[in-house]
């Protein structure tokens, strides 16, 4: 048996490393499913899966959706602009409404923090968080542990080095429950307007010295200049943010031969990243949008166990 | 519990040998054979079978490994899901004859799971069955092709096929849980 017994999956936070290494044991098994001529088992044949996108997304409400698919779920897609919540209609009452469909389970991304947690709580069915405002994208996290797992063939003692907007990322806070749980260190890097106070008392290092920080990391993921949160000016100009705090050949000159470079996409070329490092030998970006079908696979399939947990337990 | 041994090692090695005697005697053509081996006893005996075959032939027949767990018919029920292993089939099942092999045939549950995840390989020509013990008490219409040995059993009664790759000796063994029945 997994062992998993969770209902849902909200933040990396609640997670052990013991269930962190089920997830991600659990895609590798899973990553074969995508190789054959019929990609698809029967798996969640009958379930129903409703994913509720309130927020812009590509790549994860495919990523989501695929993996739906190729276990056979049904599936109702529900974005922002197209739900009654356009109409004004509250979250709760969206939700209610989509479980007296008999959903089975729920995906859901909300610019509102905290959003996922409380309907968790308020709802039977497992909930899946796909990232909730700046707090956690658990999944994220999940398929970043697993590239760098596939790369590097372990986590513990692995320096991983985030550069960029920290202070409104959702992928850098799961990386950081989940990396410190795993044995792995953490190094932030960035101007300090995008640095969190007081972040260090999650077990991470922090440094505004870029240069300094890629020469001993096994691994760099950087993090989206998020354009749509800056209508505060936390830096000067992305120019400016640019000469500091890019990655591109120049600094990678400084860093370990095999360091890895990721990117939760999508990438602003020439802001966070240079296009010959995005598309260089060290870039594993793709590895992730890959592997994160599998992560995704194994998530829903693991919650999906949780349904018959409860019934056994009245 | 009580436990009865029902093949010592030097059965299950004889029982090897005369199943990879029957296969090859109904498949001269070695170039369209295939194994597949249910993880995970089935998985080990379906490599025994290969080398044994290899041995009398010279010839090495492709060797895939099946995890069932996807196709299961009671994952809902089984509580905290079941862990999966690797499915390992690096060959082209279409126009190739099959031999599924698996340690013991009881419901045939396992083996109608089997059969739909080779189906979602390609089209092979046949499929046939070996198994390591029949031990009876079908609930779906499936019978094997090739046996080890038949061990009628109490449903009560748990058949443990024991190989010494992952147990350290080879040995079938029948056991009772003594309050089961009361």
């Amino acid at each position: 048996m997994s062992g998993w017994t969770r209902k849902d999956l909200v933040g990396i936070v609640d997670l052990s490393a013991a269930e962190i290494g089920t997830v991600l044991d659990t895609a590798k098994s899973l990553q074969e499913i995508s190789t054959r001529s019929i990609k698809k088992v029967p798996t969640l044949r009958g379930r129903t899966i409703a994913n509720l996108f309130f927020e812009p997304s590509t790549r994860t409400r495919i990523s989501f959706e695929l993996a739906e698919k190729r276990l056979s779920a049904d599936i109702l897609n529900i974005t922002g602009s197209t739900s009654s919540t356009a109409k004004g209609e509250l979250l709760k009452d969206t939700i209610r409404n989509i479980e007296s469909l008999k959903v089975d389970m729920v995906v859901i991304r909300h610019s509102c923090t905290g959003a996922p947690h409380r309907l968790a709580e308020a709802l039977n069915v497992s909930v899946v968080n796909a990232g909730d405002g700046i707090n956690e994208h658990p999944t994220q996290a999940l398929l970043d542990m697993f590239t760098i797992r596939e790369k590097k063939g372990r986590l513990k003692g692995l320096k991983v080095l985030f550069v960029g907007d920290i202070l409104h990322s959702r992928v850098a806070r799961s990386n950081i429950w989940g990396l410190t749980k795993m044995g792995a260190s953490v190094v932030l890097c960035g101007p300090k307007t995008l640095l969190p106070p007081r972040i260090e008392e999650l077990g991470v290092t922090v440094t505004t010295n870029l240069r300094e920080a890629v020469k001993d990391a096994d691994v760099i993921n950087l993090l989206r200049i998020q354009k749509e949160r800056q209508d505060q000016s936390f830096f000067p100009s992305i120019r400016e943010y640019a000469i500091a705090y890019q990655i591109n050949s120049e600094i990678l000159k400084k860093a370990k031969p095999d360091v890895l470079i990721m990117h939760p996409g999508p990438v602003n070329r020439g802001i966070e990243l240079s296009s010959e490092v995005a598309d260089g030998p060290y870039s594993v970006i793709l590895d992730q949008v890959t592997n994160g079908l599998a992560i995704r696979m194994a998530v829903l399939y693991l919650l999906s166990g949780a349904k018959s947990i409860e019934s056994k337990k009245e | 519990m009580q436990t009865k041994t029902v093949l010592n090692a030097d059965e299950v090695k004889k029982a090897i040998t005369r199943i990879s005697h029957e296969i090859y005697e109904r498949h001269h053509d070695l170039k369209r054979l295939a194994l597949i081996g249910i993880r995970t006893g089935g998985a080990i005996l379906a490599k025994r079978f290969q080398a044994q075959i290899e041995t009398m032939t010279g010839q090495k027949i492709p060797l895939g490994l099946l995890d069932i767990t996807l196709y299961r018919d009671d994952l809902s029920e089984v509580g905290p899901q079941p862990d999966i292993g690797k499915t390992e089939i690096d060959f082209d099942v279409s126009g190739k004859t099959i031999i599924l092999i698996d340690d013991v045939l009881y419901t045939g549950r396992t083996i109608r799971s089997a059969l739909d995840a080779i189906i979602d390989f390609g089209r092979p020509t046949c499929i046939q069955l070996a198994v390591f013990v029949d031990r009876g008490h079908r609930e779906f219409p499936i019978k094997p092709d090739f046996v080890g040995k038949n061990i009628p059993t109490a449903p009560e009664e748990q058949v443990v096929v024991k190989l010494q790759e992952t147990d350290k000796i080879d040995e079938v063994v029948v056991m009772t849980q003594k309050d089961v029945t009361s």
